[in-house]
């Protein structure tokens, strides 16, 4: 909402400074985005009379000037001047030399066809006050020549850009801001130095008497005003109508003030009647709809919910189809105004337009909302019936636009008005109690601070057993509840005037979520790592059957949400690429949504929510550096970040191989159910020749807690070293290798009875039996470390063997190991190695 | 006898020489002490066999002792010497061996100290769904159905009745649901608007709402509380101020600006001449919303807010265009790896 500070002051009576405004209102009562001046830059112009025209020597379209600047600036300057209209002894706006104008620049002394100018007489144009170039604008002042332009005419203004909360409508017109302002300005001391009175209509008379003769409110839903048959038939859509008619005006351009008025908010003058109805929207917020009396069939005005499939031109020129929903305004055949949003093209006022019908409504909000909606059309009109305004107002809004257009455009109104109201409302009263203020706000509030705080903006208090019945203004239906009248309070008194001292407070009963702790950790786990977290855009095309489509996109391209993350995190390699980036290392943690198959307990039961992590890499494993070639990121890099993602974001699950089918790559498995809970592999993108390898992983993050680490002795004893090499057949794996070794060397420790001796153990034989038989203890693992260290394919191997190197670490924690022991436990696994896999031992 | 015991201590002074010693010094010390043929100590050990058994037990336990000290000194003095750089023509200026750094995306980290702070405060995370019904985002938060207010929040609609959360303020409701008062939360969230992508506006973008709810909570508390993260967020002196706004789901509503980090409060584009900066949305938890929860609104009260840590993010580091966050530029996001550290 865009107020203007001129306006304010006429409707309060006294002068206002634009800033301290600004401040106030944005204190007291709703933000001002923006404080703009209007022809602040006429500053440097001044009232000046020509004393004297003379042709210019030189050329005969224009003159020389004498001109009367004022005693400071020279009373007699010669300026050329090329308007037809210069005439002596007249005042006019002049810019000396050294006064800039809008557009124009700062002036310089120079000469025009030989002759030195001082300055400028001034159009409207020149000045910005509009197109009219003509000739130089004539002032009708009396102020002395000398006199700042901006002093002696009502030029400068502020516009006050207000951002109104959906609560308030009340501050979309100047009177509801203004009163606002009086209360700021009065600070709550309850004076009354700044009171809202409208400003007298310029050149208003009489005209309107019948206006003032006002017919008593009908409960009535039809009659005739001025031979107009008026009929309500949707009281729901439309609670309160009332219809002036007034004959015999003139359309035509509106008077100078009106056209500034409106101009000053950044409103076009379009005539005197448009003009008016608009002017009363923006000082007392009712809409009106003017419609020519010659156009309407009957004539009659019926207001009632529109046909389905009834059709109006609206002004616009777009033929709208109306709904069952929608109030139509209809002459006594058809419709001609999509009640509160627009008129038609046949109904508007137009030049020949001598007798006007005058529409002042109250029409139900929601109604409106869905209507602007269903029409796609906005209008100032509808903006405020959607808020709803004062429907007790209404009356006096109606006599004053009457009086208005009268004043404008002439005509009279030789009938009061009608007052269509089936069911008159009263002004809602509310409870306040004075205690609960304090309650809520935590200072204590006297009762006289709060009547003087609600009052002070149109409230009237009363009290009532102990508690005080508000009665609540007709422009304020936002307050219908008690807690609304603390705000006001609050709001009014200044929520600067609360202290903001921290008090204790008992702690909840709401534990930190545990799923937030598992993204952090996981996140700096993979940061760590030397991954970057990204975030992406959850939208884009469908990444597979399971995507979930938005019912109303912004575009063609963002239809779905995702239900992976990694073509979304593909899609921000390319983007990397295609800037010439090669080391890329991403990671996201973000919801994914699929369609939910089981019967979900939600509401939103058909999408399935899971937090899932993602990573990807591609190019060098490390920054390059000069001491040694860097090779890239391969797919053992990808296997220990999918690893170190898995122990934090799944720790039920173990990567495994994937399953055939599945391409090269690992999989999260749960233990238990052996679902596959997360996967990694190469990924497919669009890369430039010069890109290495792309990688990528994705798991579905479990908010279980992992375990607690238990605190595993210090070995004490020393351990026995032994590297193996080992020839393994095709499909013979390294895991396979490992676990028969680890089982035969609990195995022995376990046949020694327990503790003493490591006995060569028979492969297989009795292994069973050992968990937990022998001797209570669980078996002792002395196969501290295996590492594999090397691969070895080629000569001296059969075609597809290979060799694998490990180096094994051996201890007992409770004793020191001899050398024999471990070989004869080696000498076991080689045994079993050989029999259950046709591993053998290389030899050197 | 009294002699070996002093040529003993004679050769323990030695050992103080060996720590400073240089690689040819150190094999002639090595040699003078303990070679096989003329070694002092050599010697002396020697001697031992020429004594009684008594004295032979004490002297030579000393000896080997202070054998195994010097051969222990000596192999020290060689390592260290075997470390010390290789020569003095190495290009120091030469770049080091680097591994890659990673790092939380810079609204990660923004969420994560907001959310520390209000921790500190005795605040715990929450969470909830990204979808959610229109009675959790929208009529449990009381807002009037086809009310203007709704037009702030333009919805992704999934299906009839559900969409994606246009604020984190569902949440509220359903931590209400499950926990009774005293709550104290702070709920860090995805949310989406059907806003098109533009500088200062994404469809998608972070949340952090906060919401304490109990016996005796006022106004007076909402401002100290948010007071006390700003002065703790931003700078100790921070200036805050407090005026009024509407959500239906607070009353009294209030925003919170603190002055704008750029010009001091003077003015300047990024407050848009204002001198202030908008921080949080916040207010008095509605009585309707504690009612649709079952909470009785006569005995509880509480506060909440909501506030855009990507905004904020961009703020703090001058980011000029949010569309910089989403876009996942590595170049951007290694800026910010150290940002962290930074405060």
């Amino acid at each position: 909402m865009i107020v203007s500070r001129r306006w304010l002051e006429a409707l309060l009576g006294r002068a206002l400074e634009a800033e301290e405004t600004a401040r106030l209102l944005t204190m007291r009562c709703a933000a001002v985005d923006a404080v703009i001046g209007i022809h602040q830059d006429l500053g440097g112009v001044l009232v000046a009379r020509v004393t004297e025209v003379r042709r210019h020597p030189n050329a005969d379209r224009l003159s020389l000037c004498v001109v009367d600047a004022g005693s400071a600036r020279g009373s007699a300057l010669e300026v050329v001047c090329g308007a037809p209209n210069v005439a002596a002894g007249r005042l006019y706006p002049f810019a000396p030399v050294g006064a800039s104008l809008p557009g124009i620049g700062t002036l310089e002394r120079r000469k025009i066809r030989g002759v030195e100018s001082n300055g400028m007489l001034c159009s409207a144009k020149d000045l910005g006050l509009g197109d009219d170039h003509a000739g130089i604008l004539e002032l009708d002042t009396t102020a002395a020549p000398g006199t700042r332009l901006l002093d002696a005419v009502p030029l400068e203004d502020h516009q006050i850009v207000i951002d109104v909360g959906a609560n308030r409508p009340d501050l979309l017109c100047h009177k509801g801001v203004a009163r606002e302002l009086a209360a700021a300005l009065a600070g709550g001391t309850g004076g009354t130095g700044t009171a809202v009175r409208l400003p007298e209509i310029p050149g208003g008379s009489d005209n309107g008497t019948a206006a003032r003769s006002s017919r008593p409110t009908t409960r009535q839903s039809d009659g005739v005003v001025d031979g107009v048959q008026v009929r309500l038939e949707d009281p729901e859509g439309a609670p309160r109508y009332m219809i002036a008619v007034i004959r015999g005006v003139r359309v035509g351009k509106s008077p100078r003030w009106l056209a500034d008025r409106l101009a000053s908010i950044g409103q076009r003058s379009i005539n005197n009647i448009v003009d008016a109805t608009n002017y009363i929207l923006f000082e007392i917020n009712q809409p009106l709809h003017a419609f020519d009396l010659a156009k309407l069939r009957g004539p009659a005005v019926v207001v009632r919910r529109a046909r389905p499939g009834e059709k109006i031109v609206t002004l616009d020129g777009v033929e709208r189809s109306l709904t069952a929903d929608m109030t139509a305004i209809c002459d006594a055949e058809r419709p001609t105004i999509i009640a509160g949003v627009m008129g038609s093209a046949e109904s508007e006022v137009s030049d020949r337009t001598t007798d006007l019908v005058l529409e002042c409504a109250y029409f139900q909000p929601t109604r409106i909302r869905r209507t602007r909606r269903a029409v796609g059309l906005d209008s100032p009109s509808s903006y405020r019936f959607e808020r709803g305004i004062d429907m007790l107002g209404m009356p006096d809004a109606l006599r004053r636009a009457v009086d208005l257009i009268c004043a404008v455009a002439g005509g009279t109104m030789r009938e009061p008005p009608i007052d269509l109201w089936p069911e008159p409302v009263q002004a809602r009263s509310v409870f306040l109690r004075p205690e609960r203020v304090t309650q809520l706000l935590g200072i204590p509030v006297e009762r006289s601070e709060i009547e003087r705080h609600l009052s002070s903006v149109g409230f009237v208090a009363a009290p009532k057993d102990g508690r005080m019945a508000v009665h609540v203004p007709g422009w304020r239906p936002d307050v219908t509840a008690e807690v609304d009248l603390v705000e006001e309070v609050a709001r009014l008194k200044g929520y600067d005037a609360f202290p903001d001292e921290l008090r204790p407070y008992r702690p909840g009963t709401v534990p930190d979520a545990r799923l937030e702790r598992v993204k952090d950790y996981l996140r700096r786990a993979l940061a760590a790592a030397g991954m970057l977290e990204a975030r992406t855009m959850p939208l884009g095309g469908p990444d597979g059957p399971e995507a979930i489509a938005i019912t109303n996109p912004l575009s063609a391209e963002d239809t779905h949400l995702p239900s992976r993350l990694l073509p979304g995190l593909t899609k921000r390699v390319e983007h990397n690429w295609s800037r010439r980036t090669r080391d890329i290392r991403l990671f996201e943690i973000a919801t994914v949504f699929t369609r939910e198959t089981g019967n979900g307990k939600r509401e939103t039961s058909f999408v399935a929510e899971e937090i899932h992590v993602a990573g990807v890499v591609t190019g060098a494993r490390s920054p390059l550096h000069w001491t040694a070639k860097v090779p890239d990121i391969d797919l053992w890099d990808l296997k220990y970040h999918f690893e170190l993602a898995v122990t934090a974001a799944a720790p039920s699950c173990n990567v495994q191989p994937a399953t055939a089918g599945a391409g090269v790559g690992w999989e999260a498995v749960q233990s238990g159910t052996g679902e596959v809970r997360g996967r990694a592999g190469p990924l497919r993108a669009d890369a430039p020749v010069w890109a290495a390898p792309l990688f990528g992983f994705e798991i579905v993050v479990e908010s279980a807690a992992r375990p607690v680490p238990v605190y595993r002795p210090l070995p004490q004893t020393p351990s026995v070293e032994r590297d193996i090499a080992l020839v393994l057949p095709p499909g013979v794996t390294a895991a396979s290798v490992e676990a028969v070794l680890r089982r035969v060397s609990r195995e022995a420790v376990v046949e020694g009875d327990g503790r003493g001796r490591a006995e060569g153990g028979e492969g297989g034989a009795g292994g069973a039996g050992g968990v937990g038989g022998a001797g209570g203890g669980a078996p002792v693992e002395i196969l501290e470390r295996l590492v594999v260290f090397d691969e070895y394919r080629g000569p001296g191997l059969a075609p597809g063997e290979r060799s694998v190197a490990w180096h094994c670490s051996f201890r007992d924690p409770t004793r020191t190991l001899r050398e024999a022991e471990v070989d004869r436990v080696l000498t076991a696994a080689l045994k079993a190695l050989e029999g259950e896999l046709g591993v053998r031992r290389r030899e050197s | 006898m009294r002699d070996l015991l002093a040529a003993l201590a004679q050769v323990r002074e030695r050992l103080q020489e060996i720590s400073t010693a240089d690689a040819r010094r150190l094999q002639e010390l090595r040699t003078e002490l303990l070679g096989r043929k003329a070694g002092t100590l050599t010697d002396i050990l020697k001697a031992l066999p020429t004594l009684d058994a008594a004295r032979r037990k004490q002297v030579g336990g000393e000896a080997n002792a202070l054998k195994r000290e010097l051969e222990n000194a000596l192999d020290a003095r060689a390592a260290e010497l075997s470390r010390a750089p290789v020569t003095a023509g190495e290009d120091l200026t030469m770049p080091s061996r680097a591994a890659w750094r990673g790092g939380l995306h810079v609204v990660t980290q923004v969420v994560d100290e907001i959310c520390a702070i209000f921790h500190e405060l005795g605040f715990t995370r929450a969470v909830g769904p990204e979808v959610e019904t229109e009675r959790y985002n929208f009529f449990a938060l009381n807002f009037p159905k086809d009310h203007p207010a709704l037009d702030a929040q333009d919805s992704f609609y999934l299906g009839p009745d559900v969409l994606l959360r246009t604020h984190t303020s569902p949440v509220q409701v359903r931590t209400l649901e499950r926990y009774r008062p005293p709550v104290r939360v702070v709920i860090p969230g995805r949310v989406f608007r059907r806003d098109p992508f533009d500088p200062s506006h994404s469809p998608v973008f972070e949340q952090i709402e906060g919401l304490a709810v109990d016996e005796g909570i006022t106004f007076v508390d909402l401002k100290a509380t948010l007071t006390a993260f700003a002065r703790r967020f931003f700078a100790a002196d921070t200036k805050v101020r407090f005026r009024p706004s509407y959500f239906p789901f607070t009353e009294p509503s209030a925003e919170m600006d603190v002055a704008c980090r750029i010009c001091g409060g003077a003015g300047c584009p990024t407050c848009k001449q204002t001198g202030w900066m908008e921080i949080l949305g916040a207010g008095m938890v509605h009585p309707a919303v504690l009612s649709n929860v079952d909470i009785d609104s006569e005995r509880y009260t509480g506060y909440a807010w909501g506030m855009g840590p990507a905004r904020i993010a961009m703020t703090r580091h001058g980011i000029p265009d949010i569309r910089l966050l989403y876009e996942s530029d590595v170049r951007f996001l290694e800026q910010f790896t150290d940002a962290d550290g930074a405060r």
